[in-house]
């Protein structure tokens, strides 16, 4: 079997995962029903719940279950930006447009602002980046600081999925709850890397209303099935819903929940917890062999982002004349599944916005491969692609980039 | 791999000749459509789709790569630069010569890859001496050596045809459906890629302008107005608004376009008749005449699906350039700058000429 090394995409489900939502999917029963079945399934659920919510430091009450981190960052963008903007005997004319937010933010949040601003009077300001893609803390002080009350919200990521470089949460967490501005903080790339506790840091940053009030996270980062993620809300934040029905959970998002998928879920998010202060020393080490590596084998290619402060299992390079684009597929062939980012719409690759937002030239951009390692990484796995790596980068300089001028004869 | 059909096809057939294939769809625009429309055959994120099944039922990789920047700079400038000066381009032959078989093939090359493999209906045949020639296909309904007469030999070196040597289109689409591609039945394409909606004449209106001009005959007599001398196609009848007829009483045509005056000129329909075309841009496909400089007869032919007709060829060394000048046998009509001749030696192509002047038949009386 290929390498694989994209584990930022989705990593391979755990097999505990996969049996338990066989197990589950079998069990008859909608948990809204009243009956037996439906009981049954609500014991199943509610159980998934709790093991989900004590991974993420937060009350069962508040996770709420999306279709998958997507639908997490949309409902807590969308649903606080209306909920912070009530409408007024059926006019909207939202008194506080604002939105903040960092420069190098997922697609699921710089489009879902977008939307608000291209069909609800949202008004986006852009955090800037360091070079290192930290947010510049003084920068969203200041942001903070002007009219507050205008402010809708603030969201961000907690590591960057692309880069891996992780955000100071709690000092951005401290600022908004003093501004009163709510928070949510994407965090789909960080669970299961680092420790999250929701609950810990609203009490240590004085999350009331305001502050951190939502976190997002998926359950295929993890080991878990794809098609499940959970918004964790506090319970003492409303959001308006995105999704309109029968009431479910919190009345935040309608339709019938998926058991089975809640309880695969469940079963992954507890073996990462269990494992996780293990597994990062772990992954570091493997990271770390990946990134002096690639610095050793490719003269002039850079490491992306800080080397400590990063995700553990993220390693992100720019590669000096070729094609990012060139190098995935050399190394696809040689048997190493890398990424030259996110995922994109039918396979075309856009030189990465992120390492835009860090001020890097559209050339470094081009030229970006991220090696992402996961629970079923190995020193073998990491030393294939080292391997591999100077040859696909010979070829990969040769065919240089897509739009230079054909020498042909 | 476009997403159609002939794409798919042989790419199965390369496979099963043995070669290690990769399936490659180009990504032409930033901007790609949804879903397809009508007959635009290409470039929409369902074609993409489309050949991606296809690559993956063959079982062979499949990946996108993106010549956009280069499809912008050589293919779309250079067709609206070419019709702002009055000549008809083929966008297709042209990136065929620089995308395809120049920046795909040169990327290949350099990643590791032997060749291109296209589904173009076209054959290369090796001669004795071994040298690769490019020829029609046998299904000559479908034949398309016509766009493929831009490449040069080292281009023909490092392509390949698997669909060249088939009777007929009926039997790839047999082929495909028996292969269970899913675009066994998909439509065959036939508009311009990056005119999504095949109006040529509003597209080009938008990107090159249009402003009112004379229609003149011949001799220069204004005879009218028009809206935008880009709405015009030589050997138009329709749309001419000059309401004086004729001297003789007959229907005029669209002779030339001009574009540094913005001027139409029309005329009668046998002025339409050429006698002679000319042209400093030419290639040849595979080995060049012994001595192009002394008259060599061939068949030239002027559009995708023109008849081909007998005619003389000559280069004729010029102050500036040399240029190839054809003289058929017969006058051929609907010819217009900025068209590509390609030649002929019996079903070889021998080159092409994207053609700059033209000489009627009928000399102005």
């Amino acid at each position: 079997m290929p390498v694989y090394l994209d584990h930022a995409a989705t990593t391979p489900m755990l097999p505990a995962a996969i049996a338990a939502y066989a197990a589950a999917a079998a069990a008859v029963g909608n948990p809204s029903s009243i009956h037996g079945y439906g009981q049954n399934a609500k014991r199943m659920l509610e159980e998934a719940r709790e093991q989900i919510a004590e991974t993420l430091g937060c009350d069962p009450i508040e996770i709420v279950f999306t279709s998958g981190g997507t639908e997490a960052v949309n409902s807590a963008i969308k649903g606080l930006y209306w909920a912070r903007n009530p409408s007024v005997s059926g006019a909207f004319a939202p008194a506080r447009p604002r939105i903040l937010i960092p420069g190098g933010e997922h697609h699921a949040t710089i489009d879902a602002a977008q939307w608000l601003q291209q069909y609800q009077g949202a008004q986006i300001t852009w955090l800037p980046l360091d070079r290192q893609g930290r947010v510049r803390l003084e920068a969203v002080a200041t942001e903070l600081d002007t009219d507050p009350e205008s402010i809708a919200l603030i969201s961000m990521l907690w590591a960057n999925n692309e880069v891996g470089t992780i955000q100071p949460v709690e000092e951005i967490a401290a600022l908004a709850a003093s501004c009163g501005v709510p928070l949510h903080v994407d965090a789909v790339a960080t669970y299961g890397q680092l420790p999250i506790d929701f609950g810990q840091i609203r009490l240590d940053t004085g999350g009331g209303a305001a502050g951190l009030v939502a976190i997002s996270v998926s359950a295929h980062k993890i080991g878990g099935p794809v098609g499940i993620g959970a918004l964790v809300l506090s319970r003492r934040t409303a959001i308006a819903p995105l999704i309109h029905g029968g009431g479910q959970q919190r009345q935040v998002r309608s339709g019938t929940q998926d058991v089975a998928a809640a309880v695969s879920f469940a079963v992954a998010a507890s073996a990462a917890a269990a494992r996780l202060s293990d597994e990062a020393i772990r992954l570091r080490g493997l990271r770390d062999r990946v990134i002096d590596g690639v610095l050793k084998a490719v003269p002039g290619a850079t490491l992306n982002g800080v080397r400590d402060g990063r995700l553990p299992g993220n390693a992100h390079f720019s590669f000096p004349g070729c094609e990012g684009d060139s190098l995935l597929f050399l190394l696809d062939v040689a048997g190493v599944a890398v990424s030259t980012g996110s995922a994109c719409q039918a396979g075309i690759p856009e030189p990465s916005h992120v390492l835009h937002a860090m001020g890097r030239t559209d050339l470094q951009a081009r030229g970006a491969l991220r090696i992402t390692l996961g629970h079923t990484s190995t020193p073998a796995d990491v030393d294939a692609f080292l391997a591999a790596l100077p040859e696909a980068f010979v070829r990969a300089s040769r065919a240089g980039f897509a739009d230079r001028v054909v020498t042909l004869p | 791999m476009s997403g159609g059909v002939d794409s798919a096809v042989a790419a199965a057939r390369a496979v099963d000749a043995g070669h290690e294939v990769v399936g490659v769809h180009l990504a032409l625009s930033r901007m790609p459509g949804t879903v397809r429309t009508g007959s635009r055959g290409c470039c929409t994120i369902e074609d993409s789709m489309d050949a991606q099944r296809a690559a993956n039922l063959i079982g062979i990789p499949y990946y996108v790569w993106d010549f956009s920047e280069r499809f912008k700079l050589d293919v779309i400038d250079d067709f609206i630069s070419e019709y702002a000066a009055g000549r008809t381009p083929n966008p297709c032959m042209r990136c065929n010569e620089k995308i395809k078989f120049a920046a795909l093939l040169e990327k290949a090359l350099d990643l590791g890859f032997d060749a291109v493999c296209t589904g173009h209906y076209a054959s290369i045949v090796t001669d004795a001496a071994g040298n690769r020639e490019l020829h029609r296909a046998s299904a000559w309904a479908k034949d398309q050596s016509y766009v493929l007469g831009v490449l040069t030999t080292e281009q023909i070196a490092h392509a390949m045809f698997p669909l060249g040597t088939t009777p007929s289109k009926a039997l790839v689409r047999a082929e495909a459906a028996q292969r269970g591609f899913t675009v066994a039945t998909k439509p065959d394409s036939h508009d311009i890629c990056f005119i999504p909606d095949g109006d040529t004449r509003g597209w080009l209106a938008e990107h090159v302008g249009a402003a009112a001009g004379d229609i003149v005959d011949r001799s220069g007599h204004k005879l009218g107005e028009h809206d935008g001398a880009l709405a015009f196609t030589v050997g138009q009848r329709r749309g001419l608004k000059v309401g004086t007829p004729a001297d003789d009483g007959k229907r005029r045509f669209v002779l030339e376009i001009q574009p540094k005056t913005n001027t139409v000129v029309v005329g009668p329909k046998e002025a339409l008749a050429i006698a002679e075309i000319a042209g400093s841009r030419f290639s040849w496909t595979g080995l060049p005449p012994e001595d192009p400089a002394v008259p060599f007869t061939c068949d030239v032919q002027i559009r995708a699906h023109a008849d081909p007709v007998p005619a003389i060829a000559q280069v004729v060394a010029g102050a500036e350039a040399s240029e190839l000048t054809i003289t058929p046998d017969r006058p051929l009509t609907g010819v217009s700058p900025g068209q590509t001749a390609v030649v002929y030696l019996g079903t070889r192509v021998l080159g092409q000429m994207t053609i700059d002047r033209t000489r009627s038949a009928v000399p102005v009386a």
